[in-house]
């Protein structure tokens, strides 16, 4: 399920710059992923070598996914900006411990999910936990299976989804939000999100799984059959 | 397997992660088990769905105090 691309190593050489500016001008048009990906190794090492508009070039490019994450874990708008903040803060600060072994977006993921749940764990102390809870398999078993419409997604205006897909997150326990959004939402790997929350992988897998079949179970009163929009 | 075994083994089915004979028993399972099948095709597009969304504008006034600290930052980090 997880839609990820990585990045291919190229070398960047000082011209690109130039090249770059003008693909990352207001209104560019898309580009094809191994270019927007070769992109970002570029402005990765033009940002190393010193160049702080190529830094804030990136930080433009992420912050709304970066924000998205940070309010996804924390559920509290303060401490989302703050933990944004400092993430790209930090990034910047360190960007020379960057060695290009994941995109550079993955490396950012990483720092501002332990931005935010050091958030999580200061403001709601018993509400995220790295104990891997014996979890039984009984309460797993789906209710309220109906029948969804084809495209059910298409009933609602795009801000009235947004609001319900944002609900219906914030509805998890923080335990399984966060892995959620680390492997489905940011798509890091089972790895990557074992090592973000410092849990082992069956504790990731189980918590990816119970999360999944909430959220199907949350959404299933928005799409199943004859529900009025 | 059973349904319980096919909700067991549902996120590593989504991820392409099974092995060959759990994957043809689960599927085999799917094709009799209405309940199952809506269960996993559901799953699957509510993933789907919810990494399809965009994200959120970031409200001007973050966005803001984001970029000021950025500068403040980058002015003190000369290369």
């Amino acid at each position: 399920m997880v839609c990820a691309t990585f990045m291919t190593q190229s070398n960047p050489d000082s011209l690109v710059w130039s090249t770059l500016n003008k693909l990352s001008s207001p209104n560019p048009h898309r580009l094809p992923s191994s270019v927007a990906l070769a992109d970002e190794h570029l402005l990765v090492a033009a940002a190393k070598s010193g160049d702080g508009a190529a830094f804030e070039e990136l930080v433009n490019r992420y912050e709304r996914k970066i924000f998205r994450l940070t309010m996804n874990i924390t559920g509290n708008t303060e401490d989302a900006e703050d933990a944004m903040q400092d993430a790209f803060l930090k990034s910047y600060t360190h960007l020379q411990n960057f060695h290009g072994d994941s995109r550079f977006y993955t490396w950012l993921v990483r720092i501002a999910a332990n931005e935010a749940l050091m958030r999580l764990r200061k403001r709601r102390p018993n509400q995220f936990s790295l104990d891997e809870p014996i979890e039984g398999e009984d309460d797993l078993m789906p209710r309220e299976i109906e029948d969804w419409e084809p495209s059910p997604e298409q009933r609602y205006a795009q801000s009235e989804m947004q609001g319900i897909l944002k609900e219906v997150i914030a509805q998890l326990e923080p335990d399984y939000r966060v892995v959620f959004v680390l492997r489905d939402v940011e798509e890091l790997s089972t790895e990557e999100t074992a090592q973000t929350l410092g849990i082992s992988i069956p504790a990731v897998k189980s918590r990816l799984l119970r999360a999944r079949l909430k959220l199907r179970q949350k959404l299933n009163r928005y799409f199943r059959k004859g529900e009025a929009n | 397997m059973n349904c319980k075994g096919v909700i067991r083994e549902l996120s590593n089915y989504l991820d392409g992660d099974l092995d060959g004979v759990l994957k043809v028993d689960l599927e085999h399972h799917l094709q009799h088990c209405e309940d199952c099948s809506m269960v996993v095709d559901q799953t699957k597009r509510t993933v789907e769905i919810i990494c399809d969304s965009k994200p959120l504008e970031l409200p001007s006034d973050v966005r803001s105090r984001l970029h000021e600290a950025l500068h403040q930052k980058i002015k003190m980090k000369p290369n």
